[in-house]
């Protein structure tokens, strides 16, 4: 009796199993957890994507399982990431990475196997350029470069910047010349500029030129341990222009490493936990919470999750996980409603959005303001 | 670019310079004993820092507790480190050991990033250290005269123990015959944990204060350091105390003068640190002072 009702249990798991336990989708999240910068991006991004994932499971009454890769901060390191996410475990669809010059190796590989690939903040403008099937969620450095040049000029009322940023990142170099064009186009002036290379923890020598010039601001658009630090040594050495800076800055880790020498600074951003102003973004403070144990600080968490909204929306839409469906249902997206915002997509991979103006007070990201684009 | 630029310029490079002469000497030592350049060097620096952030923000010891603590476990691990790593293989041919030290530095990284992770954390900054004094237009960090004051006392003793002591007696022997310096009947093994210690505990000083400068840590904050305190031992003369310690100042200064008169250069400092390295190696190989313990 044992054995019949064993082998009618056994019978019963291969052939009905099937049908109980869809088969799952495949979705790939493609981070920069460890290595030099950038490490605390990719891991509350990672965190985001996580949580999403717990409010919304499934997606085409299939359940939805996440399959993780580091980039480890490095170029080489993301394209190996990418390429096996793609080859090994057969992902419909890839979330990464929060930074540029990754995004930029990884959107190579995703784009020649035809696999959709959407970066919650990569901002530099070649992530998507001249690619069909890479998207992103937040703006773009043109667009944010020329913003942070209206902040210098209108609030900070600068008419002398210099420029401190790390050469070995795409997305420093790109948003420190598009701010460079902008400000110089609007009749303001660059005194000085001073380099770094990823890594490095001594900008002393940099910022002493850098004072040398005696610039009005100075414009940083560099990652949040190196900026904590550049702002630390500039009070050191007695600088008195004020920082303002781009979207790299909205870590806890900024202001612990920073203390009061990043009172006050400005930055251009994706978030504030202060904007939530829908259902979604209510339900993911409360689950971000409940995990992690302590508020939402940051900015990466809720791109990372708006990253996962966005594709599940787009399955749901193209109701299929053929990677071609799901891309044209990206390129589809209309006034998607995120976490960070309403968002819709343009035909270059692009979307339309509003960024937002954050500041450090109190050793607290307060939000200043939101501009549209 | 006025007399007072430079001489700003030039408390930032000596500072730097101190940092890189205490890494710096711990290399050279090792390597004056048993002829292998201990890779894992740098490491220990990321593993004091690490001891120094978990003796006081988690267990609210008093700083100069803490920092001795780290000291005091970083010479420990040294030991342990040559004992677990080196000295099974003490007679194999110098590749085989170089290649184990390569290993172990990427160990202690890996060991560092799954056990605590990769986000940066912020060193605990007692107020003793904080602050500029201001001179005219010149600004100095009282961390620069802690850095100069205390690598002014460890260089100092160091040089005292290797030249006066009987113990550096032994260890400049060993550094010149090892095989006749064991017929004499001293104990080696103990010898070389004592090389071990002496540089582990210079390398910990020199972490601690790196990161009481510029503070946040992570797994690989001993990477750069330890290859640049390389070049300064290679620079000096690798084997040489006064040397390596020459070789760091040199190397502080430049890459900071540098960066202060050519901005534009910025950004292949390090460059210039490996093209000192590779015009050293091909000119002058013995470094500045030449190979060798003082005697």
């Amino acid at each position: 009796m044992v054995r019949i009702c064993s082998l009618a249990w056994i019978i019963l798991m291969v052939v009905g199993g099937p049908l109980w336990a869809a088969e799952p989708v495949l979705i790939g999240a493609l981070l920069c957890t460890t290595g030099q910068e950038a490490a605390e991006l990719g891991q509350k991004g990672l965190d985001g994507i996580r949580t999403a994932h717990k409010m919304q499971p499934t997606v085409l009454g299939r359940p939805v399982e996440l399959k993780f890769a580091d980039t480890k901060s490095d170029k080489a390191e993301a394209a190996n990431a990418v390429a096996r996410l793609l080859d090994k475990d057969k992902v419909a669809v890839v979330i990464g990475d929060m930074i540029s010059s990754t995004s930029i190796a990884a959107s190579a590989v995703a784009e020649g196997k035809g696999i959709p690939m959407v970066s919650p903040t990569a901002t530099n403008p070649n992530v998507t350029a001249g690619r069909k099937f890479v998207f992103r969620v937040c703006f773009i450095d043109p667009l944010q470069g020329h913003v942070g040049a209206g902040i210098a000029k209108e609030t900070l009322k600068a008419n002398t910047a210099a420029l401190i940023y790390d050469i070995a990142q795409d997305y420093c170099v790109g948003l420190a010349k598009f701010f460079e064009d902008s400000f110089t186009k609007g009749g303001g002036k660059i005194v000085a500029k001073a380099y770094y290379k990823s890594g490095d923890r001594d900008f002393r020598a940099q910022l002493s030129s850098i004072k040398a010039a005696n610039p009005d601001l100075i414009y940083a658009p560099i990652y949040s341990t190196s900026c904590a630090l550049v702002a630390k040594q500039a009070k050191e050495l007695g600088i008195k222009a004020p920082i303002l800076a781009g979207d790299a800055l909205h870590t806890q880790e900024f202001v612990e490493l920073g203390g009061k020498d990043v009172e006050g600074i400005l930055f251009t951003d994706h978030f504030h936990k202060n904007m939530i102003h829908n259902e979604l973004g209510k339900k993911f403070l409360a689950q971000y919470t409940k995990d992690v144990g302590k508020e939402l600080e940051d900015s990466y968490t809720a791109m990372g999750a708006d990253a996962y909204f966005l594709v599940l929306d787009a399955i749901t839409r193209a109701g299929s996980t053929d990677p071609k469906k799901i891309r044209d249902a990206i390129v589809a997206t209309k006034n998607f409603d995120g976490i960070s915002g309403k968002l819709s997509m343009n035909p270059d991979g692009n979307p339309s959005k509003s960024m937002v103006i954050n500041k450090v007070q109190d050793g607290k990201f307060v939000y200043v303001k939101t501009v549209e684009p | 670019m006025d007399y007072s630029f430079i001489l700003q310029q030039i408390v930032f490079g000596l500072t730097l310079g101190c940092l890189y002469s205490l890494v710096a000497i711990g290399y050279t030592m090792v390597y004056g004993v048993l002829r292998l350049i201990n890779f894992a060097h740098g490491d220990l620096l990321m593993v004091s820092a690490y001891l120094a952030f978990y003796g006081i923000v988690i267990f609210h010891l008093p700083w100069p507790v803490g920092f001795g603590l780290a000291i005091a476990l970083t010479a420990v691990l040294g030991i342990l480190i040559d004992r677990g790593a080196y000295k099974p293989i003490r007679r194999s041919p110098r590749i085989s050991a170089l290649i184990t030290a390569i290993g172990v530095s990427f160990l202690l990284e890996n060991l560092a990033l799954v056990v605590i992770g990769a986000r940066p954390k912020a060193f605990p900054e007692p107020a003793v250290f904080v602050g500029v004094l201001e001179t005219g237009t010149l600004r100095i960090p009282y961390m620069s005269f802690w850095v100069l004051g205390v690598t002014a006392v460890l260089l100092a003793a160091v040089l005292v123990v290797v030249r006066r002591t009987r113990i550096g007696m032994a260890m400049r022997a060993l550094s010149r015959d090892m095989e006749t310096v064991r017929l004499m009947g001293i104990d080696i093994d103990r010898v070389i944990s004592f090389t071990f210690v002496l540089g582990s505990a210079l390398a910990a000083a020199g972490g601690i204060m790196w990161c009481l400068r510029d503070p946040p840590l992570d797994p690989f904050l001993g990477v750069m350091p330890g290859l640049k305190a390389f070049v300064a031992a290679v620079l000096g003369g690798i084997g040489s105390v006064t040397g390596a310690a020459l070789g760091g100042l040199l190397l502080g200064l430049s890459e900071v003068l540098i960066v202060a008169v050519k901005p534009e250069w910025s950004g292949f400092k390090d460059a210039v640190a490996f093209s000192l390295l590779i015009t050293i190696l091909l000119t002058r190989p013995t470094g500045i002072v030449g190979e060798e313990l003082p005697d």
